[in-house]
């Protein structure tokens, strides 16, 4: 393995106030007006929610979709650190950074959710901690990840300052939280699929399965490396820099490998229950389960490992489509396959919808001051790019330069 | 060049140590009927547990437990948003349980509704309130111990101090039961808890003010007795059916023994509960859940949960072994920039 020493991070740079950051700015607003009346009026002059629907978008959406797009630097982790996948490095950091965001507004979604908000930190009371809960597990896991995570990126910060005594320290015990880092999301990640299991009768046999925390893991997985394709793609069309194309390149055969085996494991549990069935009736459910489905295997072909590195545009395609059969999954296991009953539906209002595109502006506004003004991403000089270079030809790969 | 088969096996095992004993077990567990692998013991109910008797045959629809409970709990009125044309606002006629309602009276109609507790043609009432499980899933799945069982009554108690409002026990709940108070910026979970909250109250008051004796307060194992008795009995023969509580001295109500459905509801269904039930009609007619295993969900959650979970053994040494390797491996990729 050769040694990634030489990896240098500096702030892209740029004007914080551009028109893109107003419209995001614009959409954070709109969902804090909605916000002011779910905290005055009760969830109920907000959102669609009833006692049929309990949970609606801000939980499938903004918490069980947004901590698996925040999945970044657990796959990155993993792929670096464990499996000392070193050429991944350049990853890191972005990575890092899309994950702290994804949780922490995951978490944030989670208290404007909550019926009695005020109550919460009787979540970190060990005298009402009820052990047998799947919720409290999960809850734990990812309050403890948010930390593990402003650790792991706490070197931004510390070199930004040029805090480097601190840097040096902090480095020596780095290694626990890298680990830390792996396993949290392991857990909690896998207790989302476990969440839904206790459900039994109500959510439908398509997705009903004793596997959900083994599919649950699989799809944060690949949603991970997805949302680090997705934006080192944008990063580098955005800010006009050379794209990891040959890193990505890689990395498309993970993802190829951990899609695969989601969708063999989905459709042979189907099949092995013979509730595979359900799938040929003329309903939502039939239909939404194809729609899963089919991105899972549409992302598996755009993946497949292939002699030619894929173009960026590919992979930018290849990686939303992922992004999208995760998404779907998840939705479909937390709404749409959820069947409280006679006279209960569902479907988000328009203030639930609000809040959540606010709470994904919010993100990306962030990602952008962050990037501008931290050491986040890789610094681009030459012998950065005659690394690359090389890099690519070893690997009889010639795309490296095709997005500069 | 690309990660290949061997390195993808490594990130399998690495990864998978939680993720592939839940795999390699919930395989050969999954849906093998009602043998589950990763599945605790079921909860059994305790010895005095209380609970309710309701027969719907006896059931005359005149709601007064609607209206005894709402005294007692000191609830609102409810008018559903179909009912305002015409209900001026001072009459409770609830449709559903909600956080105003913590027992209703719902009907089954069918064709012309000529003969009552007929399937066909015939219509029958079903009284919703909670059945106070066995091995309840609004307790399992409740992080902050706001949802509690009496140890010897059984009684599924709520803590409003302790809750935080997640609503996993209004989305878990088989039966429907568990309610929050949407409207309310500081909002409650709602569910009936047989009146134990209640001060001064020897008896649940819907089963102190049932003219008929369809709703019958005592023992759940003296209850059982009581339905399997009725059931035991020709139809059309006359029968003295207690009221208020199972045992107490008020007047018995002389009535004909209906046709009954052949079983108790409540006796195995999701592991038992303590509210029992006898009907004319099919409970699934009655919108009660049929066609369900006679185990709790929650033993299947808490299977999974503690195999993965047992001593925290499996996440402890997964921990050590990404430790060890971050260790490892992040000396290898240190900047030189840090020194």
């Amino acid at each position: 393995m050769a040694k990634q020493s030489d990896q240098v991070h500096a702030p892209v740079g740029g004007r914080l106030f551009t028109p893109m950051f107003f419209g995001l700015g614009l959409l954070v607003l709109v969902a804090g007006f909605f916000l002011f009346n779910r905290f005055v009026f009760g969830l109920g002059s907000v959102t669609n929610l009833s006692d049929g629907y309990p949970w609606g978008i801000w939980i499938a959406i903004d918490l069980v979709v947004g901590t698996a797009l925040g999945c970044a630097g657990y796959a990155v982790a993993l792929l670096v650190y464990i499996l000392n996948r070193g050429e991944y490095h350049p990853l890191v950091r972005p990575a890092l950074l899309a994950s702290l965001f994804g949780y922490a507004l995951g978490g944030a979604a989670v208290m404007i959710d909550l019926g009695r908000y005020w109550q919460g930190y009787n979540m970190f009371l060990p005298w009402l901690s009820q052990y047998n809960s799947v919720m409290l597990e999960t809850a734990l896991c990812i309050a403890a990840y948010i930390t593990v995570l402003m650790v792991e990126f706490s070197p931004v910060f510390l070199e930004r300052l040029g805090m480097k005594n601190i840097r040096r320290r902090l480095d020596k015990v780095l290694f626990i939280f890298i680990g830390l880092g792996v396993l949290l999301p392991t857990m909690h990640q896998s207790s989302m699929g476990t969440i839904l299991v206790v459900l039994g009768h109500q959510l439908s046999p398509l997705w009903q399965t004793q596997l959900l925390p083994l599919l649950f893991l699989t799809s944060a997985l690949f949603m991970g490396f997805a949302i680090v394709v997705f934006e080192a793609v944008l990063a580098s069309v955005g800010f006009r820099r050379p794209m990891e194309a040959f890193i990505l390149n890689k990395l498309s055969t993970v993802m190829a490998w951990l899609l695969l085996g989601f969708v063999v494991v989905r459709i042979a549990d189907l099949l092995f229950r013979g509730d595979i069935v359900l799938a040929f009736r003329a309903n939502l459910d039939a239909l939404m389960f194809w729609v899963e489905i089919a991105l899972h295997v549409t992302a598996l072909v755009l993946l497949w490992p292939r002699r030619i590195p894929a173009s960026p545009r590919r992979m930018f395609l290849s990686a939303s489509t992922m992004l999208a059969a995760g998404a779907v999954y998840r939705i479909n296991c937390y709404l749409v396959g959820y069947h409280p009953g006679d006279g209960w539906n569902y479907f988000p209002s328009v203030g639930e919808i609000m809040v959540t595109v606010g709470i994904f502006a919010l993100e990306i506004m962030l990602y952008l001051v962050f990037v501008k003004r931290l050491p986040v991403l890789h610094t681009v000089d030459r012998a950065y790019r005659e690394e690359h270079a090389a890099q690519a030809r070893e690997g009889g790969a010639a795309a490296v330069g095709q997005a500069t | 060049m690309a990660l290949n088969r061997r390195d993808f096996l490594k990130l399998a095992t690495v990864d998978g140590a939680v993720g592939a004993a839940a795999a390699g077990s919930t395989m050969l567990a999954a849906d093998t009927a009602s043998a589950q692998l990763l599945q605790r013991p079921p909860r059994p109910m305790p010895e005095e547990a209380v609970g309710l008797l309701y027969d719907s045959t006896l059931c005359i629809g005149c709601r007064a437990c609607q209206v005894a409970c709402k005294r007692a709990n000191g609830m609102p009125i409810d008018i559903p948003e179909t009912y305002e044309a015409w209900n001026g606002g001072t009459w409770d006629t609830p449709t559903d349980l909600s956080g105003d309602t913590l027992t209703v009276i719902q009907v089954y109609q069918d064709g012309t509704m000529e003969v009552k507790d007929r399937e066909t043609d015939g219509f029958a009432f079903i009284k919703r309130q909670c059945m106070h499980c066995t091995d309840a899933s609004c307790i399992s799945v409740c992080p902050v111990s706001a949802m509690t069982k009496d140890p010897v009554t059984g009684v599924v108690t709520h803590h409003p101090d302790r809750c935080i409002g997640c609503r996993y026990c209004v989305l878990a709940c088989p039966f429907g039961v568990p309610r929050y108070e949407f409207d309310n910026p500081f909002g409650q979970i709602q569910k009936c808890q047989l009146c134990t909250n209640v001060p001064d109250r020897d008896i649940p008051a819907c089963a102190d003010v049932c003219p008929t004796g369809a709703t019958l307060y005592g023992r759940t194992t003296d209850l059982q007795q009581e339905a399997e008795r009725r059931l035991g009995m020709a139809p059309g023969e006359t029968y003295r059916f207690p009221r208020g509580a199972l045992g107490d001295d008020r007047a018995s109500h002389e009535a004909p023994i209906a046709h009954y459905q052949s079983a108790v509801y409540g006796e195995q269904i999701l592991g038992g509960t303590q509210v029992r039930m006898l009907a004319g009609v099919p409970f699934a007619d009655l919108g009660m859940p049929h066609d369900v295993p006679d185990y709790s969900y929650a033993s299947i959650t808490e299977g999974i949960q503690h195999t993965l979970y047992k001593y925290f053994i499996a996440p402890a040494v997964l921990l050590a072994g990404l430790v060890y390797f971050a260790y490892k491996n992040a000396r290898s990729h240190r900047p030189e920039d840090w020194d």
